[in-house]
C-alpha cells in the first residue's frame, strides 16, 4: 500500500465521479429530492403510530382513560389495553407477543394524582426496535409533562423512569432523514461497484491498471475512501435539508460517523461481488438491482420497519441496510448507545465478511 | 546480441481453441519486431502473455530475463504496452491520463513533452470520450512512454488511423528505436512492418510461419523474379520450348521465370525474332504481401511443408 499512489488514484477516481453528472444525481440530488417529497406528502398527516400496549391496574379510572386518550391524540401511538394472562408478568408478555413497546398503569393512579402523591410509570420498550421505543418513550414524555403542568402547576408529580432514550416526539421527517441517509449509502457504492467492475472489465480497465505499479488493494481503498467521503457529505446535506425546510429534530451526531464508514465499505463490497460474478455489464446490472432493490423499500429507509407486516420485519431483518438505519436512528434520533453499539456490530461483521469475499472474487488478471 | 524477449514452445489453450500452437522466437534487444498475422491469429494473445497480463499454457517466455507471470510487478516497470483497442476513464483528459501514470509509477514526466512527441497537444484537455479513435491510440501511445520503457509492446497502434496519423505513430516508433528501446509491433499492414520492422514473425492460426529480415522473407519465400510481357498470350507454349524457362500466365500477362540479368536478355531476344506482338514489358518481384497471402493463404499446408529452404508452390 502506498499512499502516493492511493492518493493519485483517488483524485483521478474523484475526478471521475464529479464529472459524470448521474453519480452525483444519485448520491446527493435523488435523495434531497426525496426528501422534499416524502416530508410534504407525509409531515403533517404524522407517521404510523407506533402501537402501545398498557396494562391498566388503575380498572379503567377516569384518569386513567384521559391519561390514555392523551397519548392516542399524540398520534404518535396507538393505545391498546390488553389483559396479561395469570402467571405471566408483563415484561415476559409483551416479549412472548413480539411487542416492543408498553405501560403500566399502576394501582392507585387516579387516587395518587387527586392526592398529587408522585407516581411512577413503568415504560417497556425493546431495544433492539429503537425508534418504536423512541416514539413511545417520548409520546409519554409528552402527556407526562401536560398532566404535571395541568395537575401541579409545573411541580413533578407524575414520572417515568426510563428517561435516557429520548425525549421529544418525533415526526416522520425525523426517521425519514436517517433513513435517506441509509439510502445514500446504499445506493451509490452499490450502483457504482457493480457497474464498474462489469463495465471496466468489458472495457479493459482494469487490464490498463495492471499495467500499472497501482495495486488491487490500492485501488479498493481509494474507492472507499470516496465513498466514505461521499456518505459523509450525504449526511451533512440530508441532515442540513431536514433541519432547515422541515424542522427535523436531527443533528450531527458523533454515533453516526462509523455507519457513514462501515456502511460504505460493506455496500462497495458486495457491489463488486456482484458485478464481479456476473459475466456481462448487462447481467450485472439485473443481479445488483435484484439486491438493490428490495434492500432500498425493506429497510426502514421511507417507513419505520416497525410500520411493516410482521413477514416483513422478519425480511427486513436479514438486510444489512436495515441495520445501518437502525443504528443511525438509534445515534441520530434517540442518543441509544447501546442500540446502536449492536447494530454496528452487525454491520461491521458484514463488511468484513463481504470484504472478503469482494478481494477473492474481484479479479484484475485475465486467463 | 543479448535478446530482450525469448519465447520457446508457448502454448496457448482456450478450451480446444489453440489460440497459440507452440511458437519460439527471440527479439534482440534494441530492434524493432513486428508480429504480422491475419486476424485471430494469436497476435494479441502472444502480446498479452508477454506483458504478464495472462498466462500461457505451457512454454517459456522470458522478458529481460524474467517469467512476466511471476515478476509482472517488476516487468511493469521496464514496460511500456499500448494494447489493442486502448480504452482509458471516459472524464480524464490526456493531461490528467498522463499526470496519474506519472504519478502511479513514481516518476516525473512531463504531460506537455509526452503530448507533443505523439502531436495529440492541441487535445491535452479534452475528455477521452471526446477524442477521435486516432487520438485515443495516441494518447495510449503516450501513456506506454511515460514510465520510459525498456521495451515497448504495440498491439495494432496505427490500425484504424488515418494516412497522417499513421506516419505520426510510426517516426515516433522510429524515434523510439533510435533511443535504444525494443519495440514489439503487431500489426496487420505489410506495409507497416516492411518499413518499420528490423525482423518480421509471420504467425497464422497460432503457428509462425516465417520468421526474418523483410529481405529474407521474400527472398526465402517469395516466388523467383519474373519477366512480365504484355503480349499474344499464344506465344507461351513456344517461348517455354524454344527457350527453356517455366512460363506461366499471370494476370493475363506473359510472366517467365529468371535468374539473372541473362535470362532477362534471352527471352527478349527471343522476343524480337519471334514475331509475336506485344506492347511493354517488366520485370516483377513478389513483395511481402504477396508472400504474405500465399503464405497465409495456403498455410495449412504451409505450416507443414514448409522449411527455411523450401520453396511453397
Ligand atoms: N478469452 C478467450 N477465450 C477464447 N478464445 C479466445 C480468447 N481470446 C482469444 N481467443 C481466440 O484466440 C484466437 C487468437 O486471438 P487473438 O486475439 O490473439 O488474435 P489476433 O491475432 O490478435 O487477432 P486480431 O488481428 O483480430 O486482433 C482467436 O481465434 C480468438 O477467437
Ligand atoms: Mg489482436
Amino acid at each position: 500500500m502506498n499512499p502516493t499512489r492511493i492518493r493519485a488514484y483517488f483524485i483521478a477516481f474523484a475526478k471521475g465521479y464529479l464529472r459524470n453528472p448521474i453519480g452525483l444525481f444519485f448520491t446527493l440530488v435523488f435523495p434531497i429530492i426525496l426528501i422534499l417529497i416524502f416530508g410534504a406528502v407525509f409531515s403533517n398527516t404524522g407517521s404510523s403510530a407506533v402501537a402501545l400496549y398498557v396494562e391498566n391496574l388503575d380498572h379503567g379510572s377516569a384518569a386513567s382513560v384521559a391519561f390514555l386518550s392523551a397519548l392516542n391524540s399524540t398520534g404518535a401511538v396507538q393505545v391498546d389495553v390488553v389483559s396479561v394472562p395469570a402467571g405471566s408478568s408483563f415484561p415476559s408478555y409483551l416479549g412472548t407477543q413480539g411487542y416492543s413497546a408498553g405501560l403500566i398503569i399502576p394501582a392507585g393512579f387516579e387516587a395518587d394524582l387527586a392526592n398529587k402523591t408522585p407516581v411512577d410509570i413503568p415504560v417497556y420498550t425493546n431495544p433492539s426496535a429503537a425508534s418504536q421505543a423512541g416514539i413511545a418513550l417520548g409520546a409519554v414524555a409528552g402527556v407526562e409533562s401536560a398532566f404535571n403542568l395541568k395537575l401541579a402547576g409545573g411541580s413533578t408529580v407524575l414520572s417515568s423512569t426510563q428517561y435516557n432514550v429520548g425525549s421529544q416526539i418525533f415526526t416522520y421527517i425525523d426517521y425519514l432523514i436517517p433513513g435517506l441517509i441509509g439510502f445514500s449509502i446504499l445506493t451509490s457504492p452499490m450502483f457504482s461497484m457493480v457497474n464498474i467492475s462489469s463495465t471496466w472489465k468489458r472495457d479493459k480497465l482494469f487490464r490498463q491498471l495492471s499495467l500499472t505499479p497501482l495495486t488491487r488493494s490500492e485501488w479498493l481503498t481509494a474507492a472507499m475512501v470516496w465513498y466514505v467521503l461521499l456518505a459523509i457529505l450525504a449526511a451533512f446535506v440530508m441532515i442540513f435539508v431536514g433541519r432547515s425546510v422541515f424542522g427535523a429534530h436531527v443533528s450531527v451526531v458523533a454515533w453516526m460517523f462509523p455507519f457513514l464508514v462501515a456502511g460504505p465499505v460493506l455496500f462497495v463490497s458486495l457491489g463488486l461481488v456482484a458485478g464481479s460474478v456476473s459475466r456481462t455489464p448487462e447481467t450485472a446490472a439485473v443481479v445488483g438491482n435484484v439486491i438493490l432493490f428490495p434492500m432500498m423499500f425493506l429497510s426502514g429507509t421511507f417507513f419505520p420497519v416497525s410500520s411493516f407486516p410482521p413477514y416483513l420485519q422478519t425480511v427486513a431483518h436479514v438486510l444489512p441496510l436495515y441495520y445501518v438505519i437502525d443504528g443511525l436512528n438509534a445515534g441520530i434520533l434517540f442518543n441509544n448507545t447501546a442500540g446502536a453499539l449492536r447494530d454496528l456490530l452487525v454491520v461491521v461483521g458484514v463488511a468484513v465478511v463481504l470484504f472478503v469475499l469482494a478481494v477473492r472474487v474481484f479479479s484484475w488478471r485475465e486467463r | 546480441m543479448n535478446a530482450a524477449i525469448e519465447v520457446t514452445k508457448l502454448e496457448k489453450r482456450y478450451g480446444a481453441v489453440r489460440a497459440v500452437d507452440g511458437i519460439d522466437f527471440e527479439v534482440h534487444a534494441g530492434e524493432v519486431f513486428a508480429f504480422l498475422g491475419p486476424n485471430g491469429a494469436g497476435k494479441t494473445t502472444t502480446v498479452e502473455i508477454l506483458e504478464g497480463i495472462r498466462p500461457g499454457s505451457s512454454g517459456q517466455v522470458r522478458v529481460l530475463g524474467k517469467d512476466p507471470w511471476v515478476h509482472g510487478r517488476e516487468l511493469q516497470r521496464l514496460i511500456g504496452v499500448i494494447p489493442q483497442d486502448f480504452h482509458f476513464f471516459p472524464k480524464l483528459s490526456p493531461r490528467e491520463a498522463i499526470d496519474l501514470y506519472a504519478a502511479l509509477f513514481g516518476v516525473s514526466a512531463s504531460a506537455r513533452n509526452l503530448l507533443q512527441r505523439v502531436e495529440l497537444d492541441d487535445k491535452a484537455d479534452a475528455m477521452f470520450d471526446t477524442l477521435s479513435g486516432g487520438q485515443k491510440q495516441k494518447l495510449g501511445l503516450a501513456l506506454a512512454l511515460v514510465n520510459d520503457p525498456k521495451v515497448c509492446f504495440l498491439d495494432e497502434p496505427t490500425t484504424g488511423l488515418d494516412p497522417r496519423a499513421r506516419r505520426a505513430i510510426w517516426s515516433v516508433i522510429r524515434s523510439l528505436k533510435a533511443e535504444g528501446r525494443t519495440v514489439f509491433l503487431t500489426t496487420h499492414y505489410l506495409e507497416e512492418a516492411q518499413l518499420l520492422a528490423d525482423r518480421i514473425a509471420i504467425i497464422n492460426l497460432g503457428k509462425i510461419i516465417a520468421t526474418g529480415t523483410p529481405g529474407d522473407i521474400i527472398h526465402t519465400y517469395g516466388r523467383p523474379e519474373r519477366l512480365r510481357i504484355d503480349g499474344d498470350p499464344r506465344m507461351v507454349d513456344r517461348l517455354q520450348r524454344e527457350v527453356g524457362l517455366p512460363v506461366l500466365l499471370e494476370d493475363g500477362a506473359v510472366a517467365v521465370e529468371i535468374r539473372g540479368k541473362g535470362d532477362a536478355v534471352k527471352v527478349l531476344n527471343w522476343l524480337d525474332t519471334s514475331g509475336f506482338a506485344y506492347s511493354s514489358f517488366r520485370t516483377s518481384q513478389d513483395t511481402l504481401e504477396d508472400v504474405f497471402l500465399r503464405l497465409v493463404g495456403s498455410s495449412d499446408q504451409a505450416t507443414l511443408e514448409l522449411s527455411p529452404e523450401g520453396d511453397v508452390t
